[in-house]
């Protein structure tokens, strides 16, 4: 039984048939799903979840796909680690960090990925694709490989090797574009038309945004069903921070929360920040940005698809969304490591750099049960952080050796 | 006089053409005359208020109008204009 309604317009209202397609025919708006709220009611409950897959396949009925996933493959259902260390740092008793860089491909985006090559296969596609500058690349790659579907990932041709690296080594194949992001997009949406490809980010987009709901459904879950007082977010295109507020009011819809008031704050990278920037405005009308230059380079939507509705979510949840500097984006990924354990890309850096604001601003206080979305891996993004690198010592194979240098530097140990 | 590129959810209106030839000098002058043309076609890209829809993107010669004079970019010497629906990032 489907539990989808309808693909519906965000903005005119339209509502088409649950097909691959991603954008109004009338007025080029995004397409949503639309779920039959009472029929998941009916059949899902707490129980049924805990007794399902330990991955994001046991909110399998709030997400818009009816065959075809493997319950198997180890997306999703990440740590919530409570984070008493960067918690005392910042001021916060009951701090706790979503660990997503521990995804199959080191990302968020393997939720997203894993709903969408699901409903690539059950829409009956043979190959699947993404236009990309990073993580959706490997999670697409990754997805790919396991499903066995032929993949296709398109990248700018000055892409860092190391994405590029990251992608082939799952056997994608990689189609580097001599053009802007922009034009490789553009190019990707004619493909997408003409060859019937499943393309991520283009025609199964409305089903693969949906996959981002199981941040905000898990983490309720592992704080014993209830919902946080704040949940810190990256803003990119705004679609996983529209997505938190979507997927905690299905909570509600469907009985498994009583009520929930969570304040969803979103976090930029200055360089690139133009849902902040018209956060600052009191504006609901953000300026694109033609040029971003930012160290956050995952977050680097200049003209973001969902900066609108990200910015109505912070009017109705009273979210804040802040931006941080290139600095402070190096620093909160040091912090983060260097207190918690957890070594996330520069998008971490960036949703510590605005917690630590939100707790200097006194938006959040000391015992706000409060959650950071910590949603890619460091290794990911070393060159952030090249010229921070710790203090190393250079010694001869000697005792005698360490123990002088130790000495130079002032370091004296007890044997 | 420069093509204009229609992307597939328009070409209903251009009886399926891709590529329509259309003189104007200015992108605000363009769309009237494509909506002279094929009518129907202004209120597919305008709103309301008569402002480019937000999912919409005009293309000068491949730079966003939304960066140069909005409706007022000229088209002296612009050899294509493109329709271009918003295509979100991942």
């Amino acid at each position: 039984m489907s539990t989808i309604n309808a693909l519906q317009c965000r903005e005119c209202g339209r509502a088409y048939e649950p097909r691959a397609v991603h954008v109004c025919e009338f007025c080029f708006g995004p397409l949503e799903v639309q779920f039959d709220y009472q029929a998941i009611r009916d059949r899902i409950s707490r129980e049924s979840i805990a007794a399902g897959p330990q991955t994001l396949w046991r909110y399998a009925d709030l997400l818009p796909v009816e065959s075809g996933w493997d319950p198997t493959w180890p997306v999703g259902l990440t740590p919530l680690q409570r984070a008493h260390n960067l918690g005392e740092r910042l001021g916060l008793n009951r701090l706790y960090i979503k660990n997503d860089t521990v995804n199959p491909s080191f990302s968020f985006k393997d939720r997203v990925v894993a709903v969408a090559v699901a409903k690539a296969r059950e829409l009956g596609f043979e190959t699947f694709a993404c236009a990309s500058t990073g993580n959706l690349a490997g999670a697409v790659a990754a997805a790919g490989a396991r499903h066995g579907m032929d993949t296709y990932v398109f990248l700018p041709a000055d892409i860092e090797l190391g994405k590029v690296r990251g992608a082939a080594v799952y056997g994608a194949r990689i189609v580097a574009v001599d053009g802007t992001y922009d034009e490789l997009n553009r190019l990707c949406s004619e493909i997408a038309d003409l060859y019937e490809w499943a393309f991520c980010n283009i025609n199964v987009r409305p089903y693969y945004a949906e996959g981002s709901k199981t941040l905000a459904f898990e983490t309720v879950e592992q704080l014993g069903w209830q919902a946080p007082d704040h949940i810190v977010a990256p803003i990119a295109s705004g679609s996983l921070y529209t997505k938190i507020g979507k997927g905690l009011r299905e909570l509600v819809d469907v009985g498994l929360l009583d009520e929930q008031h969570t304040r969803i704050h979103g976090a930029q990278g200055d360089g690139c920040a133009p849902v902040a920037e018209a956060f600052a405005r009191d504006s609901m009308t953000y300026r694109a940005v033609r040029t971003p230059q930012t160290i956050a380079k995952s977050l680097a939507i200049g003209n973001p698809a969902d900066g609108f509705y990200a910015l109505k979510l912070a009017k109705e949840c009273e979210g804040v969304i802040d931006a941080v500097s290139d600095a402070e984006i190096v620093d909160g990924i040091r912090l983060l490591a260097e207190t918690e354990g957890v070594f996330a890309e520069t998008a971490g850096g960036v949703t510590v750099g605005v917690l630590k604001h939100l707790v200097e601003n006194g938006e959040i206080g000391p015992d706000d049960l409060t959650v950071a979305l910590i949603t890619g891996n460091g290794l990911k993004t070393q060159e952030a952080i090249d010229s921070q690198t710790a203090d190393s010592f250079a010694v001869k194979p000697t005792v005698t050796s360490f123990e002088q240098v130790l000495a130079d530097r002032g370091v004296y140990v007890t044997a | 006089m420069p093509t204009v590129r229609i992307p597939t959810p328009l070409r209903s209106l251009t009886g399926g053409e891709s590529r329509v030839d259309v003189a104007a000098d200015t992108v605000g002058a363009l769309v009237q005359q494509l909506e002279a043309d094929y009518p129907g076609m202004a209120e597919r890209l305008l709103d309301a208020d008569g402002e480019l829809r937000r999912f919409v993107n005009i293309y000068v010669d491949g730079d966003d109008i939304r960066f140069k004079d909005g409706f007022d970019t000229a088209l002296d010497g612009v050899g294509e204009v493109s329709i271009v629906p918003s295509v979100a990032g991942g």
